[in-house]
């Protein structure tokens, strides 16, 4: 079989440097357009949109071998923890015969001339990077072979790699530190490569360790709060006690302009979306350090106008929801046009059908908060007509044009950094804190360092919008099989503006629907998915509400989180309607290999239908997105004894006490790390199904701090986690950082059903009992710090008495 | 507000700073000391737990005026030396474990789980699931599992 050859680029710099330009990847073209089959998301999914959005300039990233033999590559990423720089330095290692040790992989500042291939969103790094980067490795292993060849006196072809070192069939060797100024190129040239075959691959598919594992355990990660850049002081924000408020008056401005330490009192605009959308204020307080940030930002007297959302609360959204969706109409050929976005499906004939019967529920799935461990940061120089800003953005050409917008600059006088990020989950698709960082430096002339508190977070930070899932299904008892499946999803309007807004618009012409859809609904569309054959499937998507009423974006997972346990519960319920068990129900009816080897595995592996006390139960899911297909089976105990096992300040209530994860990715460039996505989905999952909500009440959520959002804590978390990574059945890597989540909030879901006896409807499930934590005071809007910390710890100083969901 | 000194990491430190203060700022943004982690602020989150005379505790809740001239104060940065070697057996099986993902809330971790298996082995015992279960500190990448295995294979070297 010929080969593939790649095109790149060898380009003129005084040691070794490769660019590559991306071309002929023939898997796209075998991918083209859609059949009509069920859902959109089976021929053209988001991972697609992601992967041609970005392929016009994927020929801009280059590789530099360095006068020591190492090299290094300045990759167009967000690193939040995911492992992406991780899996950059595998793919170098393994095509030029590197040790990963030595590859030292940088985030890359903004750079306009990438377009849409500088972000970081819908688990398509690895997807999008993987020819790329592999072509510029092999381009620049191939002149250091040419220029090994003349001091080993031995053709280039009989030359290998190994070690960073080039070595002859003799056994004679030279270093590539040697090399790398004799390899280095006086012009910028064109020139062409093959790529490693897959069945020689050493080094991907094994367990590489994370790049940054030393740093990060030592304390010496350095995360943005933690750059050293002169002058640039704690700032922090005083913000409206309801969501998107004005100041109408700072009352005690001077006084507070001499508190300790501080330097500078303004009032800055907090519009998220620059140019368009709602308004709102606050105001800004820089000091010596962010102690006296807090005490300064409590002590202003403000007069605050009205907010955006001031007479809402959960009830009156879900009001609002019920009234915004649309009839049942199903089965049907045709497009629903009320909701729009809905794809007609085929399916085999089933026969004589008989008399059918009908499930229906709604599910409510209440607001989410996709806050990071580090809070929205970034640091600010806005002075002389430049603005230098550090930020750990997902979406740096984004925030560098939003910045160049908010300052009157153009973006080439806006450089932006990217530190590597203390998590971000879709929350750093949005540039509130550069742009918070800039207006506060461009207004007071200083450089700043800018940090949300985590009540900031809470309250007017980004989240999951709340939203309610409708299904309906039909089954026909005489023939044993499900007739129709509609799910209708309604939601408040998610804010994709920032991130997919303009990707989705540039491919428009590629999207196999033509009919109008609003962003969410193409979003929807590219994410929803059934892996079931459950007879005529059709589903829908539809908001209320603009796309800034609420300070919403993407969570880890999008649509999947909800979309996925609401469809997983009624398959349940079907199983048990045509007297099937819930596994076998699955494995009958996936419609493809890799979804059923996966469930075969966690079947066998996690021994499915093993013998458990009552209140104890399993319940297993299978989820087909990013390219990969993942099968999800918990197990969760509901006894008393253990949901209402007292920790001090805990919320304990049922435990998921064992999950066995499968998880194919087509070809796992790092087994270890992907692992690792998987375990951080589940732990996400399992947040999502029992505790970890926003309550709105009266235009602002009640959640205050890290004990009122309870996410998944130690107290919680499976004490047993297996992750099977299955055997490559394809020749690329899918994506991993979203994967897991949908699956494991349904499979949790699931098991819990079983293990009560009813199925939940309302997400959390701890959501609609009382607010188990006291309320922190929304004026002034910081919680003080304590002064207890030598005699409190370990207890916990704000948090509520237990709380069990199940109860 | 006279300078207070106190011991950090081994080191005599001096600061002139106003007494309430707390601690964690004190560290950051003072002293440049940027291993704790602020995550929220109020002693819940745990992301900046160090050491105070060998036991855990929250820099974030603390204010500088509470900080004896004879208080070691242990921040991540601190800890291989407390062991005399370039890492804390914690630290080293952390790595064996390829346990962070973003890292933010690891050196927190580490700590808290240093001084549990210290209190677990004062008490005579070996460190159990239900001990692991107890601690507070926050991580939203959701690495539980690996800092669970960490912990049991740190504890049995130290």
């Amino acid at each position: 079989m010929e080969r593939r050859r790649f095109l790149g680029y060898l380009i003129a710099a005084p040691t070794l440097a490769v660019g590559v330009k991306l071309t002929a990847d023939s898997v796209l073209e075998a991918n083209a357009l859609p059949s009509p089959t069920p859902e959109v998301s089976e021929v053209y999914d988001l991972s697609d949109l992601l992967l041609d959005s970005t392929r016009a300039t994927a020929n801009l990233i280059t590789i530099v071998v360095n006068e020591d033999g190492t090299v290094s590559f300045s990759i167009p990423r967000a690193e939040s923890g995911q492992g992406i720089t991780t899996t950059a330095a595998v793919l170098i290692a393994e095509e030029m015969g590197i040790d990963v040790s030595d590859v030292n992989v940088t985030l890359a500042d903004a750079r306009p001339e990438l377009l849409f291939n500088q972000q970081t969103q819908g688990s398509a790094s690895v997807i999008s990077i993987y020819t790329p980067v592999r072509v510029a490795a092999a381009l620049a292993r191939g002149r250091l072979v040419e220029a090994a060849a003349t001091i080993l006196g031995d053709e280039a072809e009989n030359l290998r790699t190994t070690g960073g070192r080039v070595l002859s069939t003799a056994g004679s060797s030279v270093p590539f530190a040697e090399l790398a100024a004799a390899a280095a190129n006086s012009v910028t040239r064109e020139a062409i490569t093959e790529l490693k075959p897959v069945d020689e691959f050493e080094i991907i598919g094994t367990d590489t360790r994370r790049d940054d594992v030393v740093a990060a355990v030592t304390g010496r990660k350095n995360y943005t709060m933690d750059l050293d850049v002169p002058e640039a002081l704690p700032t922090m924000i005083a913000r409206p006690p309801t969501i998107k408020g004005t100041v109408e008056s700072v009352n005690n401005l001077d006084q507070v302009r001499t508190m300790p330490g501080v330097t500078d009192v303004v009032e800055i605009s907090t519009d998220a979306e620059p140019g368009r959308g709602t308004t709102s204020s606050a105001v800004a307080v820089r000091a010596r350090t962010f102690g006296q940030c807090i005490d300064a930002v409590n002590a202003l007297d403000i007069t605050w106008g009205g907010g955006n959302v001031d007479d809402e609360s959960d009830e009156t959204i879900l009001e609002q929801l019920r009234a915004a969706d649309a009839p049942a109409n199903l089965p049907s050929p045709t497009p629903l046009d009320e909701v729009g976005g809905v794809v007609p499906l085929a399916t085999d004939a089933l026969g004589e059908v008989g008399p059918v019967e009908a499930l229906e529920q709604e599910f409510v799935f209440y607001w989410r908060s996709n806050a990071a461990m580090e809070p929205n940061v970034a640091i600010a120089d806005v002075r002389d007509g430049e603005a230098e800003v550090w930020t750990p953005s997902q979406i740096p050409i984004v925030t560098q044009s939003q910045l160049a917008q908010v300052l009157g600059m153009t973006p080439a006088q806006v450089t932006v950094h990217v530190p590597r990020g203390g998590g971000a989950f879709g929350r750093r698709l949005f540039s509130d804190a550069a742009l918070d960082a800039a207006r506060v430096s461009q207004e007071i002339g200083k450089p700043v360092r800018l940090m949300w508190h985590r009540a900031d977070e809470c309250r007017a930070g980004r989240v999951h919008p709340m939203c309610i899932s409708r299904v309906k299904a039909t089954y026909s008892p005489s023939l044993g099989e499900v007739v129709s499946f509609e799910q209708r999803q309604t939601s408040v309007a998610t804010d994709y503006t920032e991130s997919l807004g303009d990707m989705i618009t540039s491919q428009a012409a590629k999207l196999p629907f033509a009919n109008e859809l609003t962003l969410s609904q193409t979003v929807f569309l590219l994410t929803a998915s059934v892996p079931y054959d459950l007879g005529a499937i059709v589903f829908g998507y539809n908001e209320i509400f603009d796309f800034d009423r609420f300070a919403t974006g993407s969570v880890r997972n999008l649509n999947n989180q909800d979309f996925r346990p609401a469809q997983e519960l009624m398959v349940d319920q079907l199983a048990a309607k045509l007297g099937e068990d819930p596994m076998e129900f699955r494995l009958n009816r996936v419609e493809d290999e890799r979804a059923k080897a996966v469930l075969e595995a966690v079947r066998d592996e996690g021994d499915w239908g093993r013998d458990l006390p009552e209140g104890v139960a399993q319940g297993v899911v299978v989820h087909n997105e990013y390219k990969g297909s993942v099968a999800i089976l918990a197990e969760v105990d509901t006894r008393p004894e253990t949901a209402e096992r007292e920790i001090r300040g805990a919320t304990t209530g049922p435990r998921v006490r064992k999950v066995t994860v499968a998880v194919d990715v087509g070809l796992a460039i790092n087994p270890l790390g992907l692992k690792a996505q998987m375990e951080g989905g589940v732990m996400t999952g399992i947040s999502h199904v029992f505790t970890g909500s926003l309550h709105l009440r009266d235009g602002n959520f009640l959640e205050g701090s890290w004990d009122d959002y309870r996410y998944t804590r130690h107290w919680n978390a499976p004490p047993e986690i297996d992750v099977i990574v299955m055997p490559p059945s394809g020749d690329r890597p899918g994506g991993a950082g979203e994967l897991a989540v949908g699956a494991a909030t349904a499979a949790v879901a699931c098991a819990y059903a079983r293990a009560v006896g009813e199925m939940p409807t309302s997400f959390p499930i701890g959501h609609t009992k009382d607010v188990p934590f006291e309320v922190k005071k929304f004026v002034p809007p910081l919680p003080p710090s304590p002064t207890d910390g030598l005699t409190a710890y370990p207890t916990p100083s704000a948090a509520g008495p237990a709380f069990n969901p199940a109860s | 507000m006279p300078p207070r000194t106190f011991k950090v990491n081994g080191r005599p430190v001096t600061v002139d700073i106003e007494d309430d203060v707390r601690l964690l700022w004190v560290l950051r943004d003072v002293l440049g000391i940027t291993g704790p982690k602020y995550g929220c602020g109020i002693n819940v989150c745990k992301a900046c737990t160090s050491h105070i005379n060998g036991r855990a505790f929250n820099p974030c809740s603390v204010p500088v005026s509470a900080i004896q001239p004879t208080d070691e104060v242990t921040t991540i940065e601190g800890l291989p030396d407390t062991v005399g070697a370039d890492l804390h057996p914690m630290q080293e099986a952390w790595i064996d474990r390829d346990v962070p993902q973003c890292g933010y809330c690891q050196p927190g971790q580490i700590m808290a789980a240093v001084d549990l298996v210290k209190k677990v082995k004062a008490d005579g015992g070996s460190i159990t699931d239900d001990d692991i279960d107890e601690i507070r500190n926050m991580c939203a990448c959701g690495t539980y599992s690996r800092i669970r295995e960490a912990i049991k294979q740190g504890a049995e070297n130290m």
